[in-house]
């Protein structure tokens, strides 16, 4: 117990550092997946294909490799991240990747119709998107959106790479130094009450949902 | 009054209404009528700006417009679709209230006081707060007619009023359109169903498949 509670700041300060990788990424990359997400359903043809391409890179290579790319890569070309900067940026560029793609089948799945009908009734374009049809897209989408932002919460422990201080590193150094399996073990049941948590905040999205069909 | 004059329109080459001329005048009920295929609904989305009619001219009382291009200006055309397409998201009275409010901007009191009179006059009252799916057939569709009605149109449209619902809820949709138009309001009504046509048209108009 007292082991613990020594080694408990370290692990509650690289936890503290996994929560703001996690903030910065999801309030960055969902609003933007939205954004790319309506790109992709978009008419205008160069626009969809470089966004495709966007999405098939972030998707077809690991969020592993974009982050040395980003910390080790960019310098060599001149382009300097500091480390938390270019964690923060590989996390945003590979989820948003993921997020629009995830909302651009949520669009496609609201019916035609619903345009056309807030079309005859003269809404303008941004005021369907927002009173009808991100709603609904919203809905489509929270399941995957879930699945998402939990993965994000492990894959946070991936910026251990580029020597920052997480959870997972704080946990780490403990165990070579003490020569225990205790630390490593909190770090396991820190993050499962991080997910714990996200899950019970996503049910709760879910079910104020449930309202309509 | 509405007018159409030599509206045609096609599909890539294909000719679907082939020189359109038709008059609608105020306060009356004109019913598309035709086989299935012909083009009614092509009409009708071509009247109320959903399509764009390749040539031809619309004519509404005496000034031409273009119902395509109509967003900006005055309410003109509202459409009951043959599936509604109610907003499942939102609940009965913001389903009505929302146009009204953002674009008409009228005040939320305003919006719903407007929308209670339409509701009690289509037997709506007490459906405020339910959503879409918790509604029948035929009280999705009034609420469909009280939201178009809400934004004060020159003309009230129908595709298919009678198709989506029970054989024996023809007679109150014959008995809202006939109430309407006591009220003045004009009406075109789409319908493959010629004895319901006959019930309440004022004017019937014939589209035929063009053979192209
Ligand atoms: N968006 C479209 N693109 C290409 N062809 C279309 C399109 N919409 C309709 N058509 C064609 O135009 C013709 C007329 O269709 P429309 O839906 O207007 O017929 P309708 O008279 O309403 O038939 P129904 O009684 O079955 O509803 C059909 O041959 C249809 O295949
Ligand atoms: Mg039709």
């Amino acid at each position: 117990m007292k082991y613990i509670m020594k080694i408990l700041p370290s692990l509650l300060s690289g936890a503290g550092m996994t929560l703001q990788i996690f903030f910065w990424t999801i309030v960055v990359s969902i609003p933007l997946g939205i954004v790319l997400g309506l790109g992709l359903t978009s008419e205008f043809k160069p626009l969809t294909a470089i966004l495709k391409f966007y999405v098939w890179l972030m998707r077809g290579t690991p969020l592993l490799l974009q982050l040395i790319f980003v910390f080790y890569g960019l310098p060599i070309i001149g382009i300097i991240f500091n480390r938390y900067d270019a964690a923060i940026f590989a996390f945003i560029l590979n989820y948003t990747a993921y997020f629009a793609e995830i909302f651009r089948g949520g669009l496609q799945s609201v019916p035609k119709g619903q345009y056309e009908s807030a079309k005859v009734l003269r809404l303008t374009y941004w005021q369907t998107i927002r009173r009808i049809v991100i709603p609904q897209v919203v809905k489509i989408v929270i399941p995957s959106i879930g699945n998402e932002v939990i993965n994000l919460i492990k894959d946070s422990s991936l910026v251990y790479v580029i020597g920052i201080g997480d959870l997972l590193r704080a946990g780490n150094v403990a165990t070579a130094r003490d020569v225990t399996l205790v630390p490593l073990l909190l770090v396991g049941v820190i993050y499962l009450l991080m997910t714990a948590i996200v899950t019970y905040i996503l049910g709760k999205v879910e079910s104020r949902y449930n309202t309509w069909k | 009054m509405l007018e159409l004059k030599n509206i045609t329109k096609k599909f890539d080459d294909r000719m679907i209404l082939d020189n359109i001329n038709l008059t609608v005048s105020d306060g009356e009920i004109l019913c598309i009528v035709g086989p299935s295929g012909a083009g009614k609904t092509t009409l009708l989305r071509c009247i109320s700006g959903l399509e764009k009619a390749n040539s031809g001219e619309f004519i509404l009382d005496g000034q031409s417009f273009n119902p395509y291009e109509n967003r900006d200006n005055d309410s003109v055309i509202g459409v009951v679709f043959q599936d509604f397409q109610l907003f499942p998201n939102l609940s009965v009275l913001d389903n009505i209230t929302l146009a009204p409010k953002m674009v008409l901007h009228k005040s939320d009191k305003d919006a719903i006081e407007e929308a209670k009179i339409q509701m009690k006059q289509l037997n709506l009252e007490g459906k405020e707060t339910l959503y879409p799916y918790q509604l029948s057939g035929g009280q999705k569709q009034r609420v469909a007619i009280v939201r178009a009605l809400a934004m004060n149109p020159k003309i009230l449209c129908y595709d298919e009023p009678t198709s989506a619902l029970d054989p024996d809820l023809r007679q109150e949709v014959e008995t809202i359109i006939l109430k309407l138009k006591e009220q003045k309001m004009t009406q075109i009504v789409v319908t493959h169903d010629m004895e319901f046509a006959k019930n309440i048209a004022d004017h019937l108009f014939q589209v035929s498949p063009s053979n192209e």
